[in-house]
């Protein structure tokens, strides 16, 4: 048994790494949020929706003119991701603004129930244009960077076989580790990195210092947001088939990364993503062999949720989170 | 000249009246004090000026302009710094992020280097731990910190919330002196304090208040003189 998982590994990384990535750019916009308001703004996970939608778009639009096909492919993808981001980080900036902003002090309950209600309304809204425009609700977009690569696993040891997949796999996972890299610099080194950290820490002392502390919060959504996005573009490319309801499975998977890793953590949520791809990635190649066939691939998410839920028995607060919140 | 100038003004949290007309000003140069016992109003008049609790009724200028319930960002950006109460170090931040913090609004790099050379002519020890997250500094060096940060703005008027609150008599001493060299390098100060006798006689003018309202006011060494308060505050 031992060596079937073995031989399943290279081929198990490589999407589990896929998929985590994908989740932790996700994971990082619900993180930064909540580290910056404790709220939990499920309607995320329909900004990166919205972001495979308006990606999609753009790739139709600009392949559909002629002269785009000089245009190298990476290079369009870069276009854009960046049109795509900005649009959808504008979207998140008016979110805070018109919903959440005006609830910031009531009951918690009451702007996570906004945050619901928002995520039908991008549902519907997504899913009436796409069907004016398409007829169908679900869009199929042009197909890009799918040549197949084979990853010689079985070279290194005869234990591995080798691993397959399309280029757009890694083109996934590069945009995505670019991503996080550049957001933990933003975060960390820079002065409006900083001053985030500060306003999550405590926004009163944060706005003696001069900060404006809603310029802080409408960056926050929009990095998350423009994030989500670029991540929706992302999916968009390796799966082709995007529908106004993928945003659900994968923001509620996306938030559990988040606390696996630790919510408010922004590191954290790359971990958890990360760990989490994996993890299901892992079940779903072996969870039959593991159970003797009692448990098919199909229960991969059962798995992953019961080590999530392993993890948050000894370490309520995720793997990288801080014992007892310090909050006020 | 007046840097600030309240005027009758009245706060409220909810249904809570926190000041009842509370009238006060400082001038240019001056150490003013503001005492009185828990739950007085001293930090609410503190957070009425700089923006951070809402003012209902009155007004509040800062040197001749008008800035009642401007929001802290925007008061503070004129030169008044508030260190409040219990410190509020940027836990999780190291001690240099927390006075960059200090120095968010202000431009140019080798500005910033100055200032913070000059913090660190009056509080050395902070040079020495820079890269240590500020959460795990002992009280006093808080204080420091903090007023540290404030001092990063480069403030004209510097408003202390009880800086010598929980710490050993030494620090609070170190702090009182520290106070005054500030004051005597040209910075005014108004410092809240429930420390009332060690207050008053650092101070040049001070103010009484009690349940939300000014019940007394006078030169600092009259104040300390006053029997009233040698009772209520000086037991
Ligand atoms: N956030 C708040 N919500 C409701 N009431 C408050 C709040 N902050 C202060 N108060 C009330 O306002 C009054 C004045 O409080 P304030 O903090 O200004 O007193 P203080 O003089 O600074 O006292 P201390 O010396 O204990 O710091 C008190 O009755 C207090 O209970
Ligand atoms: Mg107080």
């Amino acid at each position: 048994m031992l060596q079937e998982i073995l031989q399943s590994l290279p081929q198990v990384l490589v999407d589990g790494l896929t998929l985590g990535a994908v989740y932790a750019v996700v994971a990082l916009g619900y993180t930064m949020v909540y580290g910056i308001l404790q709220l939990i703004n499920f309607a995320h996970g329909e900004v990166f929706m919205s972001g495979a939608f308006i990606g999609t778009a753009f790739f139709i639009l600009i392949m559909g003119m002629g002269w785009a096909s000089a245009i190298p492919q990476f290079i369009l993808l870069i276009i854009v991701l960046i049109l795509t981001a900005s649009i959808t980080g504008l979207v998140g900036v008016g979110l805070e603004r018109v919903a959440y902003r005006p609830l910031r002090n009531a009951p918690r309950l009451i702007p996570l129930i906004t945050a619901i209600g928002i995520s039908f309304i991008l549902q519907d809204v997504v899913r009436f244009i796409a069907e004016l425009f398409n007829g169908n609700y679900i869009v199929t977009g042009p197909s890009l960077f799918s040549e197949q690569i084979t990853l010689k696993a079985s070279a290194i040891s005869s234990i591995f076989y080798d691993a397959r997949f399309k280029t757009s796999f890694l083109i996934v996972l590069g945009v995505a580790i670019i991503l996080m890299v550049a957001l933990d610099y933003f975060v960390n080194k820079t002065k409006w990195g900083t001053a985030m950290r500060a306003v999550a820490l405590d926004r009163e002392t944060a706005s003696l210092m001069s900060i404006n502390v809603n310029k802080v919060i409408s960056i926050t959504f929009f990095i998350g947001s423009a994030l989500g996005g670029a991540t929706g573009v992302l999916f968009a490319v390796q799966y082709g088939t995007i529908d106004p309801y993928i945003g659900f499975i994968l923001g509620l998977k996306a938030f559990i990364a988040a606390v696996l890793g630790g919510i408010g953590n922004i590191r954290g949520a790359m971990v958890g993503g990360m760990l989490l791809g994996l993890m299901e990635m892992f079940a779903s190649a072996n969870l039959s062999l593991l159970t003797g066939g009692v448990f098919g691939a199909e229960y991969k998410d059962v798995f992953a949720f019961a080590i999530l839920i392993l993890v948050l028995i000894f370490k309520p607060e995720g793997l990288l989170g801080k014992p007892t919140a310090e909050k006020v | 000249m007046t840097v600030l100038e309240v005027n009758n003004i009245e706060t409220y949290y909810g249904a809570i009246q926190a000041l009842r007309g509370i009238s006060l000003h400082v001038d240019e140069g001056e150490i003013v004090t503001l005492i009185g016992s828990n739950g007085a109003g001293k930090s609410t008049t503190l957070k009425s000026i700089s923006g951070l609790a809402k003012v209902k009724t009155g007004t509040i200028q800062y040197k001749g302009k008008e800035i009642t319930n401007k929001p802290p960002h925007q008061t503070t950006i004129l030169g008044m710094a508030h260190v409040p109460e219990g410190r509020r170090i940027f836990s999780n931040l190291t001690v240099k992020e927390n006075l960059l913090m200090g120095a968010f609004s202000v431009k140019g790099k080798d500005v910033i280097q100055e200032r913070m050379e000059q913090v660190f002519t009056h509080f050395p020890k902070l040079k020495e731990r820079l890269n240590q997250k500020g959460g795990t500094m002992s009280g006093g060096e808080q204080q420091m910190l903090a007023i540290g940060r404030a001092l990063m703005m480069n403030p004209e008027l510097l408003m202390l919330d009880e800086p010598s609150m929980g710490l050993a008599p030494i620090i609070v001493e170190q702090i009182f002196e520290i106070i005054l060299h500030l004051n005597s390098s040209g910075i005014t100060i108004l410092l809240v304090e429930q420390n009332a006798y060690q207050a008053l006689s650092i101070a040049h003018r001070g103010y009484v208040i009690q349940n939300g309202e000014i019940v007394l006011s006078g030169k600092g060494s009259d104040l300390v003189e006053n029997d009233e308060i040698k009772e209520a505050y000086l037991a």
